[in-house]
């Protein structure tokens, strides 16, 4: 049974799904029901840097083993992340117009997020203008390291320095969702959905994995 | 032999820059016509944060357009040359530290015509051009690596455009920031640290353009 993970896959997004909507949650002010994107925005962002860290490894992989296997992996990985990226990103902007009030707000995760799928879509733009493979594999690889040291930077480092508070739970004097009660209720669905998204994610990957080496042997 | 290397580089680089002239000329009177465009539609500006984004934003265009330059001039036969000559850490190194001074150079003269059109509100002198400098620094690395990429793939400044913006923004921001508060004329004690957080991040862009600008080089 070596389809085990994909109908794991299947049984925990539908887990998340259909309990995500109908479990309890913890009463809250201004958020109310929508606690419940918890389960659909932060664990597709969640996916998203697994599966960019996924292409990382592949690309430094491909620098010090120059195999075009791990350049393949990358490459799909981060095609796969940009969905994720798009979707959480989606979710998420629904989520801010009900609790925030606004689509969009100057926000250091935010902000970050759409620098990331921005530094990605450039990514795929230069994959696209190099023809010869073995290059495509190498350049973007270097592309991929530094797009990611400066997203983690980004993301992780400067907002500390630069006092940009954020509005999201545990930053910026925020609460974060670990004091709220009833947290165990959010965390039965929470880690399962990570995985669950995390797997679909590298689901499609293998298929696309799968159709690109059939591409190239053709 | 590195510093040897890195020496001749250099000299090579600043010899082709004054047998040309044009590119240092030009990209001057890139900044000069910008920031005098930029005084015919603001004429003064007084409002920090509006002076201190047009001002990055001034230099942010002038910095893609002086260093995209860098590599998309050499030829694939000058590298080939370079290749049997020198080691790939010397010809970044060079690269990076020509344009260093190249944006120094830029972002100084920007910031007289800037002054001298748009006026001057920096309280803090000091800090001001320290973070010009720092920035200098980062900035020429982060567009030199993105520079040979971009050569590599015989595309055009568009590419060049693309592929820097998503990078630079997170050392653009911390400049941006430190300068704000140079303009509203804080203390050297308390914009300390911000200082440190961006020779940090040039540190970490420095060494990456180091590490993997010989993967670019072999071809």
């Amino acid at each position: 049974m070596k389809n085990w993970w994909k109908v794991l896959c299947i049984i925990l997004l539908l887990y998340t799904i259909v309990w995500g909507f109908l479990g309890p949650i913890p009463n809250l002010d201004i958020i109310h029901e929508t606690i419940r994107n918890l389960y659909f925005h932060v664990t597709m962002w969640f996916g998203m840097m697994i599966l960019l860290t996924v292409s990382l490894y592949n690309s430094i992989r491909y620098l010090s083993k120059s195999d075009l296997k791990n350049d393949i992996i990358a490459s799909e990985a981060t095609n796969v992340s940009i969905l994720l990226g798009i979707l959480g990103l989606c979710t998420g902007s629904i989520w801010a117009k009900f609790t925030w009030g606004a689509w969009w707000t100057n926000d250091p995760q935010l902000n970050g997020a759409a620098i990331t799928i921005l530094a990605y879509l450039a990514y795929v733009l230069l994959r696209n203008s190099i023809e010869e493979e073995q290059k495509r594999a190498r350049i973007s690889a270097v592309y991929n390291i530094f797009a990611y040291v400066m997203m983690v930077v980004f993301i992780g480092i400067i907002p500390k320095f630069t006092g940009v508070d954020s509005l999201h739970p545990g930053k910026g004097g925020n609460p974060g969702f670990n004091t709220y009660d009833l947290d165990s209720h959010l965390r039965a669905v929470f880690y399962p959905a990570i995985i669950g998204w995390t797997l679909l994610a590298t689901w499609i990957m293998t298929i696309r994995i799968r159709i690109t080496n059939l591409q190239r042997t053709n | 032999m590195l510093t040897k290397e890195l020496k001749a580089l250099l000299i090579k680089e600043v010899k082709l820059e004054f047998r040309h002239k044009y590119a240092l000329n030009g990209i001057l009177l890139y900044v000069a016509s910008t920031v005098f465009v930029s005084y015919l539609s603001f004429k003064q500006i007084v409002n920090a944060p509006t002076w201190n984004a047009l001002f990055w934003i001034i230099m942010l265009f002038a910095s893609i357009n002086a260093v995209s330059k860098s590599f998309m001039q050499d030829s694939k036969g000058l590298f080939l040359y370079y290749y049997t000559l020198a080691s790939p850490q010397a010809v970044i190194l060079s690269k990076i530290v020509y344009n260093a001074f190249l944006m120094l150079f830029i972002s100084l003269t920007c910031y007289g015509c800037y002054s001298l059109f748009i006026g001057n509100i920096v309280q803090n002198q000091f800090l001001f051009i320290s973070n010009l400098a720092l920035g200098s620094i980062g900035i020429s690395s982060i567009l030199t690596l993105i520079s040979a990429i971009a050569s590599k793939t015989g595309s055009n400044f568009s590419l060049m455009a693309v592929l820097s913006f998503p990078v630079m923004i997170p050392l653009l921001i911390t400049l941006m920031r430190v300068s704000k508060d140079a303009i509203d004329g804080l203390d050297f004690s308390v914009t300390y640290k911000y200082l440190v957080v961006v020779s940090l991040l040039d540190l970490i862009i420095l060494a990456l353009s180091y590490m993997l600008f010989p993967y670019l080089w072999k071809d």
